[in-house]
């Protein structure tokens, strides 16, 4: 592997209007990436509009999560003890450092050095590749789009489409550099075949496997992981060792929801009827070890805060993301957290503040990511109760926060309100450079309005008191 | 006709369309006052609040509150050319001396359109307007106060605004590719994250010029004062017009 996936500096700084305001710099690339994803907004509808009780299951998901959250204590009890009864044995991981550690004592005392990885966006969230690797330890994206941006040395754009902001030609070029493929090749069937014997040898030469959650199943102590690529299965089979690490809020009650979750999820996500692999893992196979890392990392916290709880019945399906017009022509970098886009947007606040205190302002609060939601999370008005808790907390710039200031005290005082507005209106009129200059972000790429003559009030004072 | 005369309506009138758009406004008094309504205007109004609160300030509202509750208790209904104004109002009107009065409010007041549709029952009109018109749906009126059937759900199709623009003579309607994309307008998100805004406004205007229309319209003048500034930058002949203008034209 020539490529350092420590390259990408998770800890950028520019906040995400810096970040989309570079990624608008190739307005033809702006153009394509929306395109790609509003054609998949547009598979999801077909696809749910395929089943006449699509809201109901909504509706149900919802439910099913909404009871999973206030019960999380029992059932976590309860699948552990399936789940250890199966064979399995169960860690729980209070942070992500807790969560990374652990993993890296498993696989240390197996004394492996190269592991495969089936997708996760906990691992994402908790570094762990990073952690390894300085640990002398090489993991290997299998998912091909996860791969592809391990490749590249990036961290995944999307959630389900980890390298949806990367074309075909690219990825020729970058399979060329790192694969050896011949140069110049941008076609997807050749690409993948190339991507599949480089990933073949990697599966059969690592004896440990790591794998996402989909769901946890209380009832039976099993998961589930879906996908398309069948990576997991391949993985996990052919490992003496299966490393599963989830989130607190995967569990679900019963097996029988996975009716409406598996459903829901895959339309949801990319228009599929359902994901090409739903894969349960119940118990090791003969001979195998079979570990399974519950992490915390603020979840905890997060089910104690009323208005922010209900972010934690997300399914990752990304739908939200490709709703959202802002996350389409932004692309899922310029969030600078794991998890991008609108869901991304309420998480990350949540585990640190000040680092993610641009996000919620990432939104014009249209509302299509509530809506599209599987499980009804309210995440634009999440959104908006986040911008208050960030004011209040003093992470809003003191000129930004000077300026509303001024406006309140305007706004809540009829007189100086008329002045104030007469007073703009004319100096727009004659002196109209004041606001007609590249200081003024509206005026970069739009004109101001045109300036009547009087307010509304004033023609109302003129035209209607007097009679 | 007559139960609409004894009824008390007041019209609040948004800041920056009381600043800006007064033409909005004055079609609006108007165009209730042609469908028999007598319609009041409380001079000492100003602003619903949002641009504070959007901004993560809504605990800057409360004198602001004060001033709109004050203005506006009494009526039987307070009518708005703003979607998201209004919806503003019902989600965040509160009070901590009047919250009665803000809880009546909140529950009175409507959109001009859903005021139409919903309460005057308007079925059919006698405006004219003979353009091609594009309707822009705008997010807090269409998702806020359900205006309009949003795309995201599996449920039936319905738009108030739309159905009053198909009443109106020799106006025609034209599709979309993407019939509910927010603008990118936004309020402080507009010079916050300027890039996007822009490139979010410029894809909305392109799918408005490529069905020819003459006139984009909406509920909400910001969505319009956005896409007009880029409209205008473009040189386009193609204007923007509140839809109040144009169910107040050849009444």
């Amino acid at each position: 592997m020539s490529t350092d996936p420590n390259s990408f500096n998770h800890s950028t700084t520019s906040d995400h209007a810096t970040l989309a305001d570079k990624f608008n710099l190739d307005e033809p690339r702006v153009d394509w990436h929306d395109k790609t994803l509003w054609f998949i907004r547009n598979k999801r509808d077909k696809a749910a509009w395929q089943l006449p009780e699509w809201e109901q299951l909504r509706e149900s998901a919802s439910q099913i999560k909404n009871n999973v959250l206030s019960n999380l204590h029992s059932y976590l009890l309860q699948f552990e003890k399936n789940a250890q009864q199966n064979g399995i044995t169960v860690h729980w991981a209070a942070t992500a450092e807790e969560h990374n550690k652990i993993v890296h004592s498993i696989i240390q005392k197996t004394g492996i050095s190269q592991v495969v990885k089936s997708k996760s966006m906990l691992t994402e969230e908790c570094h762990l590749n990073e952690y390894l690797l300085t640990r002398g330890i090489e993991v290997i994206d299998t998912d091909l789009g996860e791969r592809i941006v391990q490749l590249a040395g990036e961290p995944p754009s999307h959630i389900v489409l980890p390298c949806i902001h990367w074309k075909k030609e690219e990825i020729g070029e970058l399979f060329s550099k790192h694969l050896g493929t011949p140069e110049g090749i941008s076609d997807p069937q050749f690409l993948t075949a190339a991507a599949r014997i480089h990933l073949r040898q990697r599966f059969m030469s690592s004896r440990l496997a790591i794998t996402g959650v989909n769901f946890a199943v209380a009832e039976t102590g099993e998961i589930v992981v879906c996908t398309n690529e069948g990576n997991a299965d391949l993985g996990v089979q052919l490992a003496d060792v299966h490393i599963a690490c989830m989130g607190i809020e995967k569990i679900i009650p019963q097996r029988k929801h996975l009716a409406i979750f598996l459903r829901l999820l895959a339309r949801s996500a990319t228009g599929q009827p359902i994901t090409t692999y739903s894969s349960h893992f119940q118990r090791p196979r003969k001979g195998q070890e079979m570990h399974i890392v519950l992490v915390d990392n603020g979840r905890s916290e997060r089910l104690g805060s009323n208005d922010f709880r209900n972010a934690l019945k997300c399914i990752r399906c990304g739908a939200c993301m490709n709703t959202c017009p802002v996350y389409r022509r932004s692309g899922g970098h310029s969030y600078h957290y794991a998890i991008a886009g609108p869901i991304g947007a309420i998480l990350a606040p949540g585990l640190d503040m000040k680092k993610h205190a641009d996000l919620p302002f990432a939104s014009t609060l249209c509302g299509s990511c509530s809506h599209v939601c599987p499980v009804k999370i309210d995440i634009h008005d999440q959104l908006y109760k986040w911008r208050q808790v960030l004011a209040k907390n003093n992470y809003i710039g003191r000129t930004k926060k000077a300026g509303i200031k001024g406006m309140a005290f305007i706004l809540s005082h009829p007189k100086l309100y008329t002045l104030a507005g007469a007073g703009a209106r004319w100096l727009m009129k004659h002196i109209p450079f004041v606001v007609n200059n590249k200081l003024n972000p509206w005026y970069k790429q739009r004109e101001m309005p045109d300036v009547p003559q009087q307010s509304f009030n004033g023609w109302y004072q003129q035209n209607r008191k007097s009679k | 006709m007559k139960d609409f005369e004894i009824m008390k309506v007041a019209i609040f009138i948004p800041c920056y369309i009381d600043q800006f758009y007064p033409q909005v406004a004055i079609a609006t008094l108007e165009l209730l006052e042609k469908l028999g309504v007598t319609v009041s205007y409380p001079e000492k109004q100003t602003c619903c609040g949002q641009p504070m609160a959007n901004a993560g300030f809504e605990h800057l509202t409360e004198s602001g509150n004060t001033l709109f509750i004050e203005n506006f208790s009494g009526y039987d209904y307070i009518v708005s050319p703003s979607g998201s104004c209004v919806l503003h109002i019902k989600d965040h009107l509160h009070s901590s001396v009047k919250e009665q009065e803000a809880i009546s409010i909140r529950a009175k007041v409507y959109e001009l359109t859903e005021f139409l549709t919903d309460v005057l029952q308007v079925r059919n009109i006698t405006s004219k307007f003979y353009h091609k018109v594009g309707l822009h749906q705008s997010c807090h009126g269409q998702r806020g106060l359900k205006l309009s059937q949003m795309s995201e759900l599996v449920a039936p199709g319905f738009s108030k605004p739309e159905s009053l623009l198909r009443m109106v003579e020799g106006l025609e309607l034209i599709a979309l590719d993407r019939k509910d994309e927010c603008c990118g307008f936004g309020g402080t998100f507009c010079v916050g994250e300027e890039a996007v805004s822009v490139k979010m406004g410029k894809d909305r205007v392109a799918d408005h010029l490529h069905y020819g229309a003459e006139f984009i319209t909406a509920n909400d003048m910001s969505c319009l004062m956005h896409l007009e500034g880029i409209l205008k930058r473009q040189k386009s002949p193609t204007k923007v017009i509140h839809i109040a203008e144009i169910l107040n034209a050849g009444l």
